[in-house]
């Protein structure tokens, strides 16, 4: 469980990035956290494995206050995979880079060379094993930076924007990996604005503009709500916006995915077809 | 004419043995939108660096097959000659943003075109404000997020009014409003300025309504090449897994219940809608 009671953060330059933010997460619990550029999303989540400690509030991680164990410590049971993968990605082959981690925690030999493998599976990365980080795709790399998070089997995943530079299908990849992870009582917290994404996987939303919680809901009530979503800088989902666009013909407008836009398309010409 | 040609191009990066790119003829004429798109991993990116020069002049490898660009034959032209035709906006701006301040950084390539200074200074603000970074001209770049970073490359490139611009997924940091603000700034200039604009995206939500002409690869070569509409809604380009815009897919598979949505297949939400509303209208009326 993550609790944020009440936190304020600044940077050293003084820009205060968060103000006032609290919220709890709970075990297995799966969220999307969303915002315009600027509104604070990354700088919340790096408080969750302690990159950053509060200017003033708290974070407290299974009861544990943030600030009172090392980012080493946490990292254990919080997985980080940044935005921009070059941050994280430095070894000479993936094979390597997916070891790295799983050696300094003091795994086994003989689990790392079984963990490295699942991950490269499971993350279609088997043919690169030997390859270079730096010679693969900027899409390849971004799954190379999560395959080495996910072989320590962290309680909770932070994902900042994890479909950058990734096709349909690994998006779907993506989505089902994260629904499995779901299902093993993991904590998922992804950072995105991949509104699409969100309205096919249909997690708890939350929505921030400038370093405050502005809406926290299900994926349906928020992402259908014009006005919160454009003071959040937030285009609706395509499928929302065809039937917010022909709200006059007093269709319902709560709908985020193709199949139920589908669903009640086909309802409702039927019944003024009697 | 074409403005941008390549024959039967393949392409084999250093300490490789597959080629990224293989046998790929493509054109691109004057004034189009053209959007690359495919799986991650591709050749989309490789196929871009070929078109300023990036390969084969700073990549090196092994290049086979012909590209043209602005009239030039790429492999005979120095980077620096071929720039002033082609800007090419890179996926990860770190890799292009090096000076102390926005600004400079902006007016970098025209000082090496030895622009001078009266026109350097227009075209500066010009760009700045046209991404909307104005009031962020005198802070250095590293100290930018990710998506105003992206604002800056984006600057820094249509400063020097290049005739082709090459943008490698340019906003895929920019949150959705300030993506869509870019694109909007994007396909004015193609629309007002007649630039040829090569966009590599996957997000063919948010992308495909500005394109006329499409291109999507699958491991290295070109598979599907044409007018967008036809394409997006064909059954191959659903197989090779693109992501076709939601709205479309609606009108595919209401189409396929049996429903008449008329024969413009839609590639916007605002083309969907106009759609729907003529059906259920009709549909009341009748």
């Amino acid at each position: 469980m993550i609790e944020v009671k009440d936190v304020y953060f600044t940077y050293p330059n003084g820009v205060e990035a968060l103000k006032g933010t609290s919220l709890t997460i709970k075990n297995g619990e799966f969220l999307a956290l969303m915002g315009e550029n600027g509104a604070g999303k990354t700088t919340l989540v790096k408080h969750f494995n302690g990159l950053l400690k509060p200017t003033r509030g708290n974070v407290l991680v299974d009861g544990v206050n943030t600030t009172k164990v090392s980012v080493a410590a946490l990292a254990r049971k919080v997985g980080f995979v940044f935005q921009n993968p070059d941050n994280q990605l430095f070894s000479e082959t993936v094979e390597e880079e997916i070891a790295f981690a799983l050696k300094n925690f003091g795994f086994k030999e003989k689990t790392i060379r079984k963990r490295v493998t699942w991950a490269l599976n499971l993350l279609d990365l088997t043919q690169y094993r030997k390859t270079s980080p730096f010679m693969l795709s900027g899409g390849e790399r971004k799954r190379v930076a999560l395959a080495s998070v996910l072989a320590w089997n962290p309680k909770i995943l932070i994902l900042d924007e994890p479909t950058i530079g990734q096709d349909y299908q690994q998006k779907e990849k993506l989505r089902q990996f994260i629904l499995q992870m779901k299902a093993q009582r993991k904590t998922i917290i992804i950072v995105t604005h991949d509104v699409e994404f969100v309205a096919e996987c249909k997690p708890r939303v939350l929505l921030m503009r400038q370093g405050k919680i502005t809406a926290d809901g299900e994926a349906l009530e928020v992402l259908t709500n014009p006005e919160i979503l454009t003071y959040t800088s937030i285009v609706p989902p395509q499928i929302t916006q065809i039937f917010l666009q022909l709200s006059d013909l007093n269709l319902s407008e709560e709908v985020i995915d193709v199949y139920e836009a589908q669903k009640k398309l086909l309802n409702i010409l039927e019944k003024r077809a009697k | 004419m074409a403005i941008i040609e390549t024959k039967n191009l393949t392409y084999i990066y250093p300490n490789r043995t597959a080629p990224s790119i293989k046998d790929v003829s493509i054109k691109i004429e004057k004034g189009e939108f053209t959007l690359i798109t495919g799986p991650s991993g591709c050749g989309k990116t490789t196929l871009c660096r070929c078109f300023n020069g990036l390969i084969p002049h700073f990549y090196e490898g092994s290049i086979e097959g012909e590209v043209t660009a602005a009239g030039l034959k790429v492999i005979e032209h120095p980077i620096c000659e071929l720039a002033k035709h082609v800007g090419l906006v890179f996926q990860n701006p770190e890799n292009q943003l090096f000076a102390l301040s926005v600004e400079k950084d902006v007016a970098f390539g025209l000082e090496n075109l030895g622009v001078p200074r009266d026109e350097m200074r227009k075209r500066v603000d010009w760009a700045l404000n046209l991404t909307g970074i104005y009031d962020l001209r005198e802070r250095a770049p590293y100290e930018l997020s990710g998506g105003q970073q992206q604002r800056v490359a984006i600057a820094s490139v249509l400063a020097m009014q290049p005739e082709v611009v090459v943008l490698d997924e340019p906003t895929s940091f920019l949150d959705p409003l300030g993506a869509k603000k870019i694109f909007e700034v994007i396909y004015d200039l193609n629309r007002k300025l007649e630039v040829t604009v090569v966009l590599v995206e996957h997000r063919l939500d948010l992308t495909a309504k500005y394109a006329n002409h499409i291109i999507i690869m699958d491991s290295g070569k070109i598979v599907l090449d044409g007018e967008p509409r036809k394409i997006l809604s064909s059954e191959e380009a659903r197989l090779i897994g693109v992501g076709i815009p939601k709205p479309t897919r609606l009108y595919q598979i209401l189409q396929k219940d049996g429903i008449n949505l008329g024969s413009t297949i839609p590639l916007s939400s605002d083309e969907m809608a106009a759609t729907l509303r003529r059906v259920l209208e009709a549909n009341d009326r009748s």
